[in-house]
């Protein structure tokens, strides 16, 4: 274990108060949930579910679990508070940062493995609205382009990992032509590749 | 914090045993260079050589075989360098065969030899990290330069037969290396009744200091140094002599020596308690490494649905202090590449404790961890998505 993960992590009080006491765990087996969103898998260590109820589109209440580190557990506990409150659109959009900085920060290799909340949150509201017939205006509002010479969007490749049409940067191209005029975005598609397989444990 | 220190992470490091302390401050007066011809430099080479008969001892080895590091993982580099020296120029051998539950400091320095063009074969193991023995044969053919094994493992203590693997090291004219940094001080060692050519040590595992290690070599093979530019060592390591820390694994040896059985077998008691006591705690647990072969304080256990690194922390908050297998403690997306290598699959690797045991373990440490660790699990399986 790396000195920067014990020194600049474990012992702040924030982080250690949603570790020894994590707020809104989902512990009602018959909880009626208007949204649910799974992330992760246990094989990659860290899994996560997110249960929402919505009142006149605001989150009414968040509950979660989950499987994985101090870290997972710390981030999903805060993000329940945070969302819990806020409209549909606040919620969809709250980041992986925004809940590191409200836990007063976590080493970099903490941040893509361990901070699932928000996707699993998003994944729950996607949920919900499917649910209830609803089309998602989210969506689209929070896609970046990340091919720009085919217009391709982190949403785009997100989806096809999810669903298991893509597994490689390869794959993407001959699905997407991403990256294949002027290549300036083949290493960040590579990442996103790879961390939404973590994601969604297609590991 | 908890007040009280209940420590179980001995495979790391251990604390440093009162008396070896004791030598190591009195050695602080020996300031002499102990290649120095005045007499503050004889006295300081006096106790570099009375170390060096010490540690000899421990490890069945003649004190002339002894050459002092700074620790297992520049031992083991040294070793693996000697792919590049003298000992096999012209010879045509340049494959290096070794295991796929290694430590890092023979796993990367193997690689970078791979990507050089040396070729490499990895010997697998089993369910229990046994090496698997009939692969061995198979691949020591006339070629092989280096067979690298370790005689125990980190992670789950296994302990390999050292004396048979080099047999079949001795067949087809490779020269053996073990890494015995775990069994070092732990279980009786026989380096010449082994027969092998070279097995590396670390002095923190058994009560002495960090920072010092030794490289046995036997006897009529003579090898290029990995730190240069001194003759100390007969040229085969350069540097000052390190006459603290050598007086420190000297001393630690000769206690080691002494406790050997009985530390061995009242460990191993302590051990056989807590794996009983878990198991009679914790439903659906699993239990890593062999049944028999393994280290006398070495205790590695998965639990379902329960991750690693939370298990250590809410431990560490009561004062126990252990070691995880899962990815979350290595700082990467993988898990332990030692219990991957066993076939325990990614999910009981991520919620795999290590607990291992040590000359200053006590029923009372095995007690307090039975009683706060089923809680610990529970929480977390009913946290869990599982």
């Amino acid at each position: 274990m790396s000195d920067s993960f014990m020194n600049d992590w474990v012992y702040t009080d924030t982080v250690k108060e949603h570790f020894m006491n994590p707020k809104n765990i989902l512990n009602d087996p018959d909880y009626q949930d208007d949204g649910r969103g799974m992330v992760g898998s246990m094989a990659c260590g860290d899994q996560m579910l997110v249960v929402i109820k919505v009142e006149n589109d605001r989150i009414a209440d968040c509950k979660w679990k989950t499987y994985g580190c101090a870290s997972a557990i710390a981030s999903t506990s805060m993000m329940s508070e945070m969302a819990a409150g806020m409209t549909l659109d606040e919620a969809y959009n709250l980041t992986p940062q925004m809940i590191t900085d409200a836990l007063g920060g976590l080493p970099q290799h903490k941040f893509h493995c361990s901070v699932l909340g928000d996707k699993a949150l998003r994944a729950a509201i996607d949920d919900y609205l499917e649910r209830v017939g609803r089309e998602n205006p989210f969506k689209k509002q929070i896609a970046k382009i990340v091919c720009e010479c085919k217009g391709i969007t982190d949403q785009q490749i997100e989806a096809l990992v999810k669903a298991g049409t893509v597994d490689t940067l390869e794959q993407l191209q001959q699905e997407t032509g991403l990256g294949t005029v002027c290549g300036k975005c083949k290493t960040l598609a590579e990442d996103m590749v790879e961390e939404f397989r973590h994601i969604y444990g297609r590991e | 914090m908890a007040e009280k220190i209940f420590y179980m992470d001995n495979n790391a490091t251990t604390r440093v045993d009162p008396a070896v302390r004791q030598a190591v401050m009195e050695s602080f007066d020996l300031y002499g260079n102990a290649s120095s011809m005045h007499s503050p430099g004889r006295h300081a080479s006096a106790a570099v050589e009375k170390a060096r008969g010490q540690v000899a001892a421990l490890l069945g080895a003649d004190a002339d075989e002894i050459i002092f590091t700074s620790g297992g993982s520049e031992s083991n580099n040294t070793v693996m360098d000697l792919v590049i020296s003298d000992l096999f120029s012209g010879s045509g051998r340049k494959r290096i065969i070794t295991s796929s539950i290694e430590h890092p400091s023979i796993v990367e320095t193997v690689e970078i030899y791979r990507e050089k063009g040396f070729p490499v074969t990895i010997i697998g193991v089993d369910s229990t990290g046994k090496l698997n023995m009939d692969e061995l044969r198979k691949e020591a053919r006339e070629d092989v330069a280096l067979i690298s094994i370790m005689t125990a493992n980190n992670e789950i203590g296994t302990i390999q037969d050292i004396a048979e693997i080099t047999r079949v090291a001795a067949s087809c004219g490779a020269l053996m290396h073990t890494d015995a940094v775990q069994a070092a001080g732990r279980i009786p060692l026989d380096l010449h009744g082994f027969g092998v050519d070279f097995a590396s040590i670390s002095g923190h595992k058994f009560h002495a200091p960090k920072g010092i290690g030794a490289l046995f070599v036997r006897k009529g093979l003579h090898i290029a140094p990995l730190i240069r530019g001194g003759h100390q060592e007969g040229g085969q390591r350069a540097g000052t002599y390190n006459t603290p820390g050598i007086v420190g694994i000297g001393a630690a040896a000769e206690i080691a020596l002494r406790l050997l059985d009985e530390d061995g077998k009242r460990i191993a008691l302590l051990r056989d308690r807590l794996r009983r006591g878990i198991e009679a705690s914790i439903p659906d647990v699993h239990i890593n490494g062999h049944p028999v072969d393994i280290l006398p304080g070495t205790l590695n256990v998965s639990f379902p649905g329960a991750e690693g690194e939370s298990i250590l922390l809410y431990l560490d908050m009561e004062g126990v202090a252990v070691s995880t297998g899962s990815a979350c403690a290595t700082g990467s997306l993988e898990p332990s590449y030692v219990l991957i290598a066993t076939g325990v699959g990614a999910e009981l690797a991520h919620g795999s404790i290590r607990f291992s045991l040590g000359r200053y373990s006590t029923d009372e440490d095995v007690d307090f961890v039975l009683s706060k660790l089923p809680s610990i699990i529970l929480r977390l399986r009913e946290m869990s998505t599982l």
